[in-house]
């Protein structure tokens, strides 16, 4: 990893799943241009930042499963989402507005 | 990806692709059309007539308040003539229902719809703390649960409305299909797949009973499009954990539903489907059509169970205890004792009339001793009467809701460790004797 730029990106959790980001819902970070192999940070490659450096809570499995995230969380990517933008395979860029919605908790 | 346009308005870029067809809508198409689904499955099923007085069962989640939403927007613009208001049950669960009943209150106010909070320390006499402090974390949402259902219709009733909606959306369907499929539950399955149930109020006076009716008109739709509805529209619903019920999400039925819905998205509509049309093939359900042709169908108490927070969602253990069972019945008829379906006396005739006792007890009870064999069920009617002491319709002569208060009132003035055992006991020992009455039946 020589490319030390980072990507500044909004992320935000709703619909519960704030509860294990220390109840915080929204989070400016700066992301890591490039993931572990020097390719262009992607999706899954946040995901994993997330859960790395970002969540406190040691329930992990509460928000990836089975190295993804897990079934019954939506994630849109500026709105839209991710399915229609190539999943976790999809490049972040600059300024990004990335959200995570739980549908699993309470009616 | 280049972003892909509206498949309908052909403008706006589209923003979700829906789960039952893969169609990409903008914001505002998507809106509209699950809109117009809703308003469809109301005039399909004729859940409505104008002027009818309607309670909304609002706790303040996703579902209840995208449900009092939309029924606001469908009753003003396709002007159905209903009295829409708003009934929450307070559990007594500090913390917990302290801001979600906030958020039920901002709603009232938003869509300027009358609330009424009611409690189980009001109508139970034990708040869920306290009824935690005497039974553990283990089991109360059962409690929850079967007190819940009951609250809604005796708010009702109270409130004189004779039709309550409810916030069960088409995951929760699929879910409940799945688990009586895989139970053999299948007058339960055509019960819980049809759109309305009936219930006779649980008013003190039983000969006074009016039929509460109940509906759930998101039956039809995606868990994901109502958070997506919610989210769009920006509503203002509260989410959170009940503090009670730890997460157990890996093998529930939940999430068999949420990984067949992530491999193929029509998978959640079409166990709904099949569910329906299955429970029209089920004989001696109570209605021919399994109530799917909009006539309504006796609920009975046990419809619903589960924690408050989660309306009648399953947790992890129960597809683990459906997997336990099903090798047990393998193992079972293996040494052929499948149909060793004996009575409890043993002798003679070997038949046993029982009724399926149609709780959470199957699982428990059955599987002893090669007892009780999975064969599926026949066409026993499930003969619902009434509750004896609170008039309450039930299959038991005691509904599950006096066996628990029953449970908790007798161990009210005992230490915690010895309530915990007496209350299990409760249930088990009146299994035992309904189980010794069927067979002195069959004599
Ligand atoms: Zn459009
Ligand atoms: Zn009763």
């Amino acid at each position: 990893m020589q490319n030390d730029e980072a990507v500044p990106i909004t992320v935000e959790f709703s619909g519960g799943l704030e509860i294990l980001f220390s109840n915080q819902k929204k989070y400016s970070l700066s992301l890591p241009s490039q993931d572990e192999s020097g390719a262009p940070a992607n999706v899954a490659f946040l995901v994993r930042h997330l859960c790395e450096n970002v969540m406190k809570d040691p329930r992990k499995e509460l928000f990836i499963l089975d190295g993804t995230v897990r079934p019954g969380i939506l994630v849109l990517i500026n709105e839209a989402d991710w399915e229609l933008e190539g999943e976790d395979q999809y490049e972040v860029q600059k300024g990004d507005h990335i959200m995570f919605v739980s549908t699993l908790h309470g009616g | 990806m280049p972003p892909s346009p509206c498949a309908l308005c052909k403008v706006n870029r589209a923003l979700i692709l829906r789960p039952k067809d893969h169609s990409k809508l903008c914001k505002t198409c998507f809106i509209t059309v699950f809109e117009t689904e809703i308003h469809h499955t109301i005039i399909a099923n004729a859940l409505f007539h104008r002027g009818e007085k309607i309670a909304i069962g609002a706790s303040g989640g996703k579902d209840s308040t995208v449900l009092a939403s939309v029924l606001k927007t469908l009753n003003e613009r396709y002007d159905y003539g209903l009295d829409l208001i708003l009934l929450s049950i307070d559990e007594g669960i500090k913390g917990y229902r302290d801001d979600s009943l906030e958020t039920v209150k901002r709603n009232a106010e938003q869509y300027g719809m009358e609330l009424t909070i009611l409690g189980y320390e009001e109508l139970y006499g034990w708040t869920m703390d306290q009824v935690v402090a005497q039974v553990g974390k283990k089991g109360n949402c059962t409690y929850c649960g079967v007190f819940r259902r009951q609250a809604l219709d005796r708010g009702a009733s109270r409130l004189e409305v004779k039709h309550v909606v409810t916030g069960h959306n088409a995951d929760d369907v699929a879910e409940t299909v799945l688990m009586n499929l895989l139970r053999g539950d299948l007058p339960r399955l055509s019960r819980t797949t049809s759109i309305i149930t009936s219930t006779p109020s649980a008013s003190a006076n039983p000969s006074s009973n009016t039929n509460i009716k109940r509906s759930k008109p998101l039956k039809y739709a995606y868990e994901k499009e109502i958070v997506l509805y919610a989210h769009h529209k920006n509503l203002d619903y509260f989410s959170t954990e009940c503090i009670y019920s730890p997460e157990a999400f890996r093998g529930s039925a939940r999430a068999l539903i949420k990984n067949l819905e992530r491999v193929r998205p029509s998978a959640i509509l079409d166990v709904v489907r099949s569910g329906e049309d299955m429970a029209k093939l089920v004989p001696g359900s109570d209605e021919g059509c399994g109530g799917v042709c909009s006539s309504s169908v006796p609920a009975a108490e046990e419809e619903e169970g589960g924690c408050g927070s989660a309306q009648g969602r399953s947790s992890g253990g129960e597809m683990a205890s459906v997997e336990a069972q099903l090798r047990q019945n393998d193992a079972a008829s293996e040494h052929n004792l499948e149909t060793e379906i004996t009575t409890a006396g043993g002798n003679g005739s070997g038949k046993q009339h029982g009724r399926h006792d149609s709780g959470a007890a199957p699982l428990s009870t059955a599987g002893k001793k090669g007892k009780k064999g999975f064969t599926p069920r026949k066409a026993n009617k499930q003969v619902m009467g009434r509750c004896k002491k609170c008039g309450y319709l039930s299959s038991q002569d005691v509904c599950k809701a006096c066996v628990l208060l029953e449970g908790l009132n007798k161990a009210r003035p005992k230490n915690s460790i010895e309530v915990a055992y007496e209350v299990q006991d409760v249930s088990v020992n009146s299994i035992k004797d309904e189980l010794k009455k069927t067979s002195i039946g069959a004599d």
